[in-house]
């Protein structure tokens, strides 16, 4: 953050609604957010349960109209789901009746642009990235969790995208292939030097991954505090027990307990 | 693919090895112990006319059914009525599926044409189509057209219904995965509304040709000049068991056979489907 640099992702004063199409009640989620995420870096959104970071992270991918302000890829605001942004989904949302090469071509073959047998080079390159060469022609149901997971972040990372989406891609998985995945995706993403954005519930998984870590408030959600991890690029699952990590882990805790307890969440002091 | 440059770090590096091949008992236990049934049942069947515990009048048995079958095959009098009724499904278990997949396609796809169908579609898969066989009989006279319609009816509906239950019940992940991948409408009909729905669609297919083979046996009873539906009905009445059962038998193993080759398309289409069940 010295040097003047362009921000890779910019929410300009984002405000979001949520419709309820039985009750026609609108919900405001997200009230006026401004942040700026630079190149290389991997932001984490962290917020009580049901503030609205997943419905952000749709917003930035295009999946869902904006209330009010303004969303910009490397200065361009957006205006529906592009190529310059990719979303890794959770586990079960590979395509059962492709295989996993298949799946991992699928964005490209939707844009058109490259010869069928380019694409699935590019595929298979990405499926070796993720290690997991030998699988490409088995279905999802034959991989297990973690596996399928690698997949799905092949699947988006085969764009090529300015920003990679994550949501809360390794919820499903148990905790130790999380660990694992963890220390992957941070591998991966050294050798991609991908911008990402991505949210999870678990504390310890947001600092152990992130550049910055930003904590909502409750809804209308709002940023309550960015908080910088000065930590090494280089992270081992080690860190997770040394005293720096335990108190920004804290800290952030703190934070959402603090918004947790205005939405009545948490009651008991 | 070359699984040697594979490194994997939370993979354990164990090359894959073929278990050893299951027995013959054990990979067809389920189709020996219904052959085995089957052989059984039949063995009893013969032996109680054997030794006259019932009246063969009633119950026919299977070197009966055997004997006749293979005469009414060896002096030809089966082939008419074999003609005509396979003339029958196919013409209209085809139109069934020519008509049926296509528009259960766009009523599922289109909100507003399933809107105006639907009540039509409801009410007649509501209805057994066999009470409808005195008007179509008054439109369409006694002859293969009547029977055509009956099968028609009584196949599109079943096809039609699961189809459109296939289109609309694509998972809302799915939409979402292709949307954001940049997908058009048409690029999301093409790669997921349809390949999600071919299990629905498949099982429509076999639904509806269980009705047809109904419809074809029913209608030809109603009133026709031949076919097999016919035939067993003019037996029945001049107590002529062993041809009733010979017709039955074809209608039978006509519905197996096609259920079986349906299911061996429906499992060539779900390859990627966890196996359930041994």
């Amino acid at each position: 953050m010295e040097a003047p640099r362009q921000a890779k992702l910019e929410l300009r004063g984002v405000t979001l609604e949520h419709t309820n199409e039985r009750t026609r009640q609108i919900l405001p989620v997200m009230q006026d957010v401004d942040l700026k995420i630079y190149e290389g870096e991997l932001v984490c959104l962290v917020g009580p349960s049901g503030c609205g970071k997943t419905t952000l992270l749709n917003a930035v991918d295009g999946l869902m109209p904006l209330a009010g302000g303004k969303i910009l890829v490397d200065n361009r605001a957006i205006d529906g789901p592009g190529p310059d942004r990719a979303m890794v989904f959770q586990a079960d949302s590979l395509f059962p009746w492709r295989t996993i090469v298949q799946n991992v071509m699928y964005g490209l073959e939707l844009q058109g642009k490259l010869p069928r047998q380019q694409i699935r080079e590019r595929a298979l390159a990405l499926i070796q990235l993720v290690g997991l060469s030998g699988f490409a022609d088995h279905y999802p149901h034959e991989l297990s969790g973690g596996m399928r997971q690698r997949v799905n972040i092949a699947r988006a990372l085969v764009m090529e995208p300015k920003l990679l989406l994550l949501d809360e891609p390794f919820a499903a998985l148990d905790a130790q292939t999380r660990e694992f995945m963890q220390v992957e995706l941070l591998k991966i993403f050294a050798r991609t030097r991908t911008t990402a954005l991505f949210v999870t519930h678990q504390i310890g998984e947001a600092v152990f991954l992130s550049t910055r870590v930003v904590v909502l408030s409750a809804r209308p959600a709002q940023i309550k505090e960015i908080i910088d991890v000065d930590l090494p690029p280089m992270r081992t699952l080690a860190m997770k027990h040394q005293p720096e990590f335990l108190k920004m882990e804290q800290r952030i805790w703190q934070l959402i307990e603090e918004e947790a307890r205005k939405t009545g969440m948490l009651t008991v002091a | 693919m070359d699984v040697t440059t594979t490194k994997a770090t939370t993979q354990n590096a164990g090359e894959p090895r073929l278990a050893p091949p299951k027995s013959f008992w054990t990979r067809n236990e389920h189709a020996l112990l219904g052959a085995f049934a089957m052989t059984a049942f039949l063995l009893f069947w013969e032996l109680s006319v054997v030794y006259e515990w019932v009246n063969p009048l009633f119950t026919s048995a299977p070197s009966r059914i055997a004997t006749t079958g293979y005469d009414m095959f060896a002096d030809g009098s089966i082939w008419p009525h074999l003609r005509v009724s396979g003339y029958e499904f196919i013409v209209g278990f085809g139109m069934a599926i020519v008509i049926g997949v296509p528009l259960g396609i766009l009523m599922g796809w289109y909100g507003r044409l399933n809107a105006i169908l639907d009540p039509f579609v409801s009410a007649l898969y509501a209805t057994p189509r066999i009470a409808l066989l005195p008007l179509i009989m008054i439109w369409f006279g006694i002859g293969l057209e009547s029977k055509i319609a009956i099968v028609f009816l009584g196949a599109v509906f079943p096809i039609l219904v699961n189809t459109i239950t296939g289109m609309r019940t694509i998972s809302a992940d799915f939409v979402k995965v292709a949307r954001s991948f940049g997908a058009s409408d048409r690029q999301l009909f093409m790669t997921v509304a349809l390949p999600s729905s071919v299990p629905l669609l498949l099982s429509g297919l076999r639904l509806g040709l269980g009705h047809a083979l109904i419809g074809i046996v029913v209608g030809e009873m109603y009133g026709a000049s031949a076919g097999i539906g016919h035939m067993i009905s003019v037996a029945g009445a001049r107590f002529q068991t062993d041809a009733v059962m010979v017709g039955i038998i074809i209608i039978a193993g006509t519905g197996v056979a096609l259920t079986e080759l349906l299911r061996m398309i429906e499992r060539r289409f779900e390859r990627w489907r966890p196996q359930v069940g041994g």
